[in-house]
Protein backbone atom coordinates (compact mmCIF):
# COMPACT_ATOMS: atom_id res chain seq x y z
CA UNK A 1 0.00 0.00 0.00
CA UNK A 2 1.73 3.16 -0.96
CA UNK A 3 0.57 6.53 0.75
CA UNK A 4 1.30 9.83 -0.67
CA UNK A 5 2.10 12.56 2.09
CA UNK A 6 -0.83 14.54 1.74
CA UNK A 7 -3.16 11.10 2.57
CA UNK A 8 -0.67 10.56 5.34
CA UNK A 9 -1.57 14.17 6.88
CA UNK A 10 -4.97 13.97 6.14
CA UNK A 11 -5.46 10.34 8.16
CA UNK A 12 -3.02 11.17 11.00
CA UNK A 13 -4.95 14.87 11.10
CA UNK A 14 -8.48 12.73 11.68
CA UNK A 15 -6.82 10.65 14.09
CA UNK A 16 -5.78 12.98 16.31
CA UNK A 17 -9.15 14.43 16.41
CA UNK A 18 -10.20 11.68 17.22
CA UNK A 19 -8.33 10.98 20.01
CA UNK A 20 -8.56 14.53 21.41
CA UNK A 21 -12.47 14.07 21.19
CA UNK A 22 -12.47 10.93 22.96
CA UNK A 23 -10.23 12.31 26.15
CA UNK A 24 -12.39 15.40 26.02
CA UNK A 25 -15.16 12.63 26.80
CA UNK A 26 -13.57 10.65 29.21
CA UNK A 27 -12.58 14.05 31.23
CA UNK A 28 -16.39 15.53 31.06
CA UNK A 29 -17.68 11.86 32.46
CA UNK A 30 -15.22 12.63 35.77
CA UNK A 31 -17.26 15.83 36.64
CA UNK A 32 -20.49 15.55 38.59
CA UNK A 33 -23.34 17.58 38.18
CA UNK A 34 -24.76 17.90 41.24
CA UNK A 35 -21.53 18.83 43.30
CA UNK A 36 -20.44 22.08 44.79
CA UNK A 37 -17.15 23.58 46.11
CA UNK A 38 -17.29 26.27 48.45
CA UNK A 39 -15.34 27.38 51.82
CA UNK A 40 -16.41 25.90 55.10
CA UNK A 41 -18.86 27.94 57.16
CA UNK A 42 -16.41 29.43 59.62
CA UNK A 43 -13.38 29.99 57.24
CA UNK A 44 -11.73 33.24 58.19
CA UNK A 45 -10.87 35.44 55.21
CA UNK A 46 -8.29 38.34 54.61
CA UNK A 47 -6.85 40.52 51.74
CA UNK A 48 -3.53 39.86 53.04
CA UNK A 49 -3.35 37.87 56.10
CA UNK A 50 -0.19 39.12 58.47
CA UNK A 51 1.89 38.53 61.17
CA UNK A 52 3.20 40.66 64.45
CA UNK A 53 5.73 38.91 66.94
CA UNK A 54 6.16 41.27 70.18
CA UNK A 55 9.23 39.49 70.58
CA UNK A 56 10.07 41.50 74.31
CA UNK A 57 6.53 39.77 75.25
CA UNK A 58 8.65 35.86 74.75
CA UNK A 59 11.16 35.58 77.42
CA UNK A 60 11.27 32.16 78.83
CA UNK A 61 12.70 28.95 76.97
CA UNK A 62 9.65 27.68 78.19
CA UNK A 63 7.79 30.31 76.14
CA UNK A 64 9.60 29.59 73.23
CA UNK A 65 9.31 25.81 72.97
CA UNK A 66 5.84 26.06 74.20
CA UNK A 67 5.00 27.99 70.85
CA UNK A 68 7.59 26.02 68.39
CA UNK A 69 6.18 22.65 69.79
CA UNK A 70 2.74 23.58 68.75
CA UNK A 71 3.58 24.09 65.29
CA UNK A 72 5.62 20.89 65.26
CA UNK A 73 2.85 18.35 66.77
CA UNK A 74 0.07 20.23 64.63
CA UNK A 75 2.23 19.95 61.14
CA UNK A 76 4.28 16.78 62.01
CA UNK A 77 7.28 17.76 61.46
CA UNK A 78 10.12 15.43 62.02
CA UNK A 79 11.42 16.84 65.56
CA UNK A 80 13.89 13.99 65.73
CA UNK A 81 15.76 15.70 62.71
CA UNK A 82 15.74 18.97 64.57
CA UNK A 83 19.36 20.48 64.91
CA UNK A 84 20.34 17.96 62.20
CA UNK A 85 21.57 19.35 59.07
CA UNK A 86 18.49 17.28 57.68
CA UNK A 87 16.52 19.32 59.71
CA UNK A 88 13.14 20.53 58.26
CA UNK A 89 12.24 24.30 59.91
CA UNK A 90 8.84 25.60 59.49
CA UNK A 91 9.39 28.08 62.84
CA UNK A 92 12.78 28.42 64.58
CA UNK A 93 15.08 30.97 66.55
CA UNK A 94 17.64 32.77 66.08
CA UNK A 95 19.79 36.45 67.25
CA UNK A 96 19.17 40.00 65.88
CA UNK A 97 22.59 39.97 63.68
CA UNK A 98 21.23 36.75 61.93
CA UNK A 99 17.01 37.85 61.91
CA UNK A 100 18.14 41.13 60.77
CA UNK A 101 21.65 41.58 58.76
CA UNK A 102 22.28 45.38 57.97
CA UNK A 103 20.09 46.78 60.60
CA UNK A 104 22.82 45.95 63.15
CA UNK A 105 25.06 48.00 65.00
CA UNK A 106 27.75 46.92 67.70
CA UNK A 107 26.20 49.72 70.23
CA UNK A 108 22.90 48.66 70.23
CA UNK A 109 21.48 47.81 73.70
CA UNK A 110 22.34 44.45 74.49
CA UNK A 111 18.94 42.99 75.71
CA UNK A 112 17.64 43.17 71.59
CA UNK A 113 21.29 42.10 70.66
CA UNK A 114 20.90 38.93 72.59
CA UNK A 115 17.33 38.69 72.37
CA UNK A 116 15.85 35.62 70.25
CA UNK A 117 13.60 36.18 67.54
CA UNK A 118 11.23 33.46 65.87
CA UNK A 119 11.43 33.59 62.44
CA UNK A 120 9.06 31.80 59.97
CA UNK A 121 8.05 32.34 56.43
CA UNK A 122 7.28 36.02 55.55
CA UNK A 123 4.52 35.05 53.42
CA UNK A 124 5.72 37.93 50.96
CA UNK A 125 3.92 40.21 48.90
CA UNK A 126 6.35 39.80 46.20
CA UNK A 127 7.57 35.90 47.14
CA UNK A 128 10.57 35.01 45.16
CA UNK A 129 9.79 31.48 45.66
CA UNK A 130 6.74 31.44 43.97
CA UNK A 131 8.87 33.70 41.13
CA UNK A 132 11.09 30.31 40.53
CA UNK A 133 9.06 27.54 40.71
CA UNK A 134 9.19 25.54 37.60
CA UNK A 135 5.62 23.70 38.50
CA UNK A 136 3.95 26.42 40.01
CA UNK A 137 3.68 23.57 43.08
CA UNK A 138 4.34 27.11 45.35
CA UNK A 139 1.66 29.99 44.51
CA UNK A 140 0.33 32.92 46.06
CA UNK A 141 -3.01 32.89 47.46
CA UNK A 142 -5.50 35.57 46.88
CA UNK A 143 -5.61 35.66 50.70
CA UNK A 144 -1.43 36.54 50.31
CA UNK A 145 -0.95 32.98 51.77
CA UNK A 146 2.10 31.37 50.46
CA UNK A 147 1.00 27.67 49.64
CA UNK A 148 2.88 24.88 48.66
CA UNK A 149 0.72 21.90 46.69
CA UNK A 150 3.61 18.98 47.56
CA UNK A 151 1.70 16.92 44.92
CA UNK A 152 3.02 19.07 42.41
CA UNK A 153 6.61 19.46 44.12
CA UNK A 154 9.18 17.83 41.98
CA UNK A 155 11.81 18.92 44.77
CA UNK A 156 13.89 20.98 42.12
CA UNK A 157 15.05 23.55 45.47
CA UNK A 158 14.74 26.51 43.49
CA UNK A 159 12.67 27.93 45.69
CA UNK A 160 15.26 27.47 48.28
CA UNK A 161 17.80 29.30 46.58
CA UNK A 162 15.21 32.00 45.67
CA UNK A 163 13.80 32.42 49.41
CA UNK A 164 16.41 34.44 50.69
CA UNK A 165 15.14 33.99 54.65
CA UNK A 166 16.01 30.07 54.78
CA UNK A 167 12.21 29.38 55.26
CA UNK A 168 12.07 26.51 53.20
CA UNK A 169 13.61 22.73 53.53
CA UNK A 170 13.84 19.93 52.03
CA UNK A 171 13.06 16.28 52.65
CA UNK A 172 16.12 14.37 52.24
CA UNK A 173 14.63 11.29 54.40
CA UNK A 174 11.10 9.66 54.70
CA UNK A 175 10.43 12.11 57.49
CA UNK A 176 7.79 9.53 59.28
CA UNK A 177 10.38 7.67 60.97
CA UNK A 178 11.64 11.38 62.69
CA UNK A 179 8.22 12.41 63.99
CA UNK A 180 7.92 11.12 67.82
CA UNK A 181 3.62 11.44 67.10
CA UNK A 182 1.80 11.96 64.02
CA UNK A 183 -1.44 14.10 64.27
CA UNK A 184 -3.70 12.08 61.94
CA UNK A 185 -5.36 15.13 60.97
CA UNK A 186 -2.97 16.59 58.72
CA UNK A 187 -0.39 14.45 56.18
CA UNK A 188 3.54 13.97 56.64
CA UNK A 189 5.32 15.37 53.63
CA UNK A 190 7.29 12.68 51.92
CA UNK A 191 11.38 12.16 50.73
CA UNK A 192 12.07 14.93 48.11
CA UNK A 193 9.50 17.70 48.15
CA UNK A 194 10.39 21.07 49.34
CA UNK A 195 7.98 22.60 52.56
CA UNK A 196 7.62 25.56 54.59
CA UNK A 197 5.12 27.04 57.29
CA UNK A 198 1.85 27.67 55.62
CA UNK A 199 0.34 30.23 58.06
CA UNK A 200 -1.71 27.14 58.81
CA UNK A 201 -4.17 27.55 56.11
CA UNK A 202 -5.71 24.13 56.97
CA UNK A 203 -6.76 25.72 60.73
CA UNK A 204 -8.58 29.36 59.52
CA UNK A 205 -10.23 27.07 57.02
CA UNK A 206 -11.66 25.90 60.36
CA UNK A 207 -11.77 29.47 61.97
CA UNK A 208 -8.65 28.99 64.18
CA UNK A 209 -5.90 31.25 64.75
CA UNK A 210 -2.55 29.90 63.49
CA UNK A 211 -1.42 27.20 66.52
CA UNK A 212 1.89 29.55 67.21
CA UNK A 213 -0.49 32.40 67.81
CA UNK A 214 -2.76 30.80 69.80
CA UNK A 215 0.01 29.33 72.15
CA UNK A 216 1.90 32.66 72.52
CA UNK A 217 -0.88 34.05 74.49
CA UNK A 218 -0.89 37.09 73.18
CA UNK A 219 2.62 38.15 71.91
CA UNK A 220 2.17 37.51 68.29
CA UNK A 221 -0.71 39.07 66.32
CA UNK A 222 -2.47 37.99 63.19
CA UNK A 223 -4.70 39.48 61.20
CA UNK A 224 -5.47 41.34 58.05
CA UNK A 225 -3.06 43.90 56.63
CA UNK A 226 -5.47 45.70 54.30
CA UNK A 227 -8.25 46.11 57.01
CA UNK A 228 -7.47 49.21 59.02
CA UNK A 229 -9.58 47.83 61.86
CA UNK A 230 -7.65 44.70 62.40
CA UNK A 231 -5.52 43.49 65.34
CA UNK A 232 -2.16 43.58 63.06
CA UNK A 233 -2.85 47.05 61.74
CA UNK A 234 -3.73 48.43 65.31
CA UNK A 235 -0.17 47.25 66.91
CA UNK A 236 1.74 48.88 63.27
CA UNK A 237 0.19 52.21 63.68
CA UNK A 238 1.41 52.35 67.65
CA UNK A 239 4.93 50.80 67.65
CA UNK A 240 7.92 51.22 65.84
CA UNK A 241 8.17 47.69 63.62
CA UNK A 242 11.06 46.02 61.77
CA UNK A 243 10.94 43.55 58.98
CA UNK A 244 13.44 41.21 57.54
CA UNK A 245 15.53 42.24 54.72
CA UNK A 246 13.11 44.26 53.54
CA UNK A 247 15.87 45.94 50.82
CA UNK A 248 15.45 43.11 48.74
CA UNK A 249 11.69 44.25 47.77
CA UNK A 250 9.86 41.12 48.49
CA UNK A 251 7.43 43.27 51.21
CA UNK A 252 7.49 40.36 53.82
CA UNK A 253 4.36 40.00 55.50
CA UNK A 254 5.88 39.31 59.38
CA UNK A 255 6.52 42.37 61.74
CA UNK A 256 8.94 42.71 64.52
CA UNK A 257 8.60 44.81 67.81
CA UNK A 258 11.81 44.84 69.06
CA UNK A 259 11.79 47.21 72.18
CA UNK A 260 10.35 51.25 72.97
CA UNK A 261 6.64 52.00 73.43
CA UNK A 262 3.95 50.42 75.19
CA UNK A 263 2.99 46.52 75.53
CA UNK A 264 1.23 45.88 73.05
CA UNK A 265 -2.62 46.05 74.41
CA UNK B 1 20.86 -22.06 8.62
CA UNK B 2 23.69 -21.01 10.57
CA UNK B 3 24.08 -21.98 14.18
CA UNK B 4 20.49 -23.22 14.30
CA UNK B 5 21.25 -25.05 17.97
CA UNK B 6 22.26 -22.33 20.00
CA UNK B 7 19.97 -19.97 18.02
CA UNK B 8 16.67 -22.22 18.87
CA UNK B 9 18.11 -22.60 22.77
CA UNK B 10 18.43 -18.99 22.89
CA UNK B 11 14.35 -18.88 21.46
CA UNK B 12 13.15 -21.52 24.16
CA UNK B 13 14.88 -19.75 27.31
CA UNK B 14 13.67 -16.64 25.97
CA UNK B 15 10.07 -17.79 25.47
CA UNK B 16 10.20 -19.48 28.61
CA UNK B 17 11.66 -16.41 30.48
CA UNK B 18 8.57 -14.33 28.50
CA UNK B 19 5.48 -16.28 28.81
CA UNK B 20 6.50 -17.41 32.55
CA UNK B 21 3.46 -14.91 33.44
CA UNK B 22 1.01 -17.17 31.45
CA UNK B 23 1.69 -20.41 32.15
CA UNK B 24 2.30 -20.10 36.15
CA UNK B 25 -1.10 -18.66 36.01
CA UNK B 26 -2.68 -21.21 33.41
CA UNK B 27 -6.03 -22.15 35.19
CA UNK B 28 -5.49 -20.77 38.81
CA UNK B 29 -8.19 -18.94 40.21
CA UNK B 30 -7.38 -15.22 41.30
CA UNK B 31 -9.62 -14.09 44.22
CA UNK B 32 -11.53 -10.95 43.17
CA UNK B 33 -11.04 -8.47 45.28
CA UNK B 34 -13.79 -7.82 48.12
CA UNK B 35 -13.51 -4.17 49.42
CA UNK B 36 -14.69 -4.27 53.05
CA UNK B 37 -17.02 -1.55 54.15
CA UNK B 38 -17.32 -2.51 58.28
CA UNK B 39 -15.61 0.13 60.27
CA UNK B 40 -17.05 1.27 63.48
CA UNK B 41 -17.83 4.77 62.10
CA UNK B 42 -19.65 3.49 59.55
CA UNK B 43 -21.45 0.78 61.55
CA UNK B 44 -22.76 3.85 63.67
CA UNK B 45 -23.86 6.03 60.46
CA UNK B 46 -27.82 6.35 60.23
CA UNK B 47 -27.68 6.29 56.38
CA UNK B 48 -24.70 4.07 55.24
CA UNK B 49 -23.77 6.50 52.15
CA UNK B 50 -20.49 8.00 50.99
CA UNK B 51 -20.11 11.31 49.64
CA UNK B 52 -21.70 9.94 45.52
CA UNK B 53 -23.18 6.85 44.89
CA UNK B 54 -21.55 3.86 45.52
CA UNK B 55 -21.55 3.28 41.30
CA UNK B 56 -19.86 6.76 41.08
CA UNK B 57 -17.58 6.53 43.65
CA UNK B 58 -16.39 2.91 42.38
CA UNK B 59 -15.33 4.47 39.04
CA UNK B 60 -14.44 7.65 39.39
CA UNK B 61 -13.28 8.49 42.87
CA UNK B 62 -9.44 8.96 41.46
CA UNK B 63 -10.95 12.14 39.43
CA UNK B 64 -12.84 13.30 42.64
CA UNK B 65 -10.39 13.11 44.73
CA UNK B 66 -7.88 15.42 42.26
CA UNK B 67 -10.88 17.93 42.12
CA UNK B 68 -11.19 17.86 46.29
CA UNK B 69 -7.40 18.35 46.30
CA UNK B 70 -7.50 21.13 43.65
CA UNK B 71 -10.73 22.64 45.32
CA UNK B 72 -8.81 22.34 48.64
CA UNK B 73 -5.40 23.79 48.47
CA UNK B 74 -5.81 25.85 44.87
CA UNK B 75 -9.23 27.86 45.49
CA UNK B 76 -9.17 27.09 49.48
CA UNK B 77 -12.54 25.96 49.28
CA UNK B 78 -13.04 23.28 51.38
CA UNK B 79 -16.97 22.49 51.75
CA UNK B 80 -18.02 20.01 48.94
CA UNK B 81 -21.84 19.37 48.41
CA UNK B 82 -22.42 16.15 47.20
CA UNK B 83 -25.33 13.72 46.65
CA UNK B 84 -28.78 15.48 48.07
CA UNK B 85 -27.00 17.90 49.60
CA UNK B 86 -25.02 16.40 52.04
CA UNK B 87 -22.17 18.84 52.95
CA UNK B 88 -18.33 17.19 53.84
CA UNK B 89 -15.03 18.86 54.70
CA UNK B 90 -12.74 18.26 51.81
CA UNK B 91 -9.92 16.34 53.92
CA UNK B 92 -8.68 12.77 52.78
CA UNK B 93 -7.30 11.96 56.50
CA UNK B 94 -10.69 14.24 58.04
CA UNK B 95 -13.14 13.20 55.87
CA UNK B 96 -12.53 9.86 53.35
CA UNK B 97 -10.71 8.32 56.22
CA UNK B 98 -12.54 8.93 59.22
CA UNK B 99 -15.28 6.78 57.59
CA UNK B 100 -12.79 4.18 55.88
CA UNK B 101 -10.13 3.52 58.27
CA UNK B 102 -9.63 0.30 57.20
CA UNK B 103 -7.10 1.32 54.50
CA UNK B 104 -5.66 -2.38 53.76
CA UNK B 105 -9.10 -3.82 53.57
CA UNK B 106 -10.84 -1.42 51.60
CA UNK B 107 -8.42 0.62 49.19
CA UNK B 108 -5.54 -1.85 49.00
CA UNK B 109 -7.93 -4.35 48.48
CA UNK B 110 -8.61 -3.70 44.86
CA UNK B 111 -5.71 -1.45 44.10
CA UNK B 112 -3.46 -4.78 44.91
CA UNK B 113 -5.13 -6.49 42.39
CA UNK B 114 -4.95 -3.80 39.69
CA UNK B 115 -1.80 -3.15 40.05
CA UNK B 116 -1.90 0.34 40.92
CA UNK B 117 -0.13 1.79 43.58
CA UNK B 118 -1.10 5.30 44.35
CA UNK B 119 1.50 7.43 46.34
CA UNK B 120 -1.54 9.01 48.33
CA UNK B 121 -0.31 6.99 51.74
CA UNK B 122 3.17 8.51 50.68
CA UNK B 123 1.88 11.50 52.84
CA UNK B 124 -1.66 11.46 54.20
CA UNK B 125 -1.25 9.43 56.77
CA UNK B 126 -3.12 6.24 58.02
CA UNK B 127 -3.19 5.18 61.85
CA UNK B 128 -4.33 1.65 61.34
CA UNK B 129 -0.60 0.59 59.88
CA UNK B 130 1.30 2.99 62.32
CA UNK B 131 3.95 3.52 59.44
CA UNK B 132 4.33 2.90 55.95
Amino acid sequence: MSMDRREFLRIAGLAGLGAGLTGAGLTLKGIVNAAEYGPTPNNLTAKRWAMVVDVRKIEAPEDYKRIMNACHRIHNIPDKLLGDRREVKWIWTDNYEHTFPGQHNEYMPEEIREETFFLFCNHCTNPPCVRVCPTKATFKRPDGIVAQDYHRCIGCRFCMAACPYGSRSFNWLDPRPYITEVNPGFPTRTIGVVEKCNFCVERLSRGLKPACVEASNGAMVFGDLNDPESDVRKVLSTHITIQRKPELGTHPNVFYVIGGGEHVG
Amino acid sequence: MYDIGKIGVGIIIFLAIALFPIYSNFGKEIKKPDPKLDTPVIQQLAEKKCVESKEFMRAEHMQLLNHWRDSALRDGNRLYVGAEGRKYEISLQRSCMKCHSNKKKFCDECHSYAAVKPYCWDCHFVKEEGQR
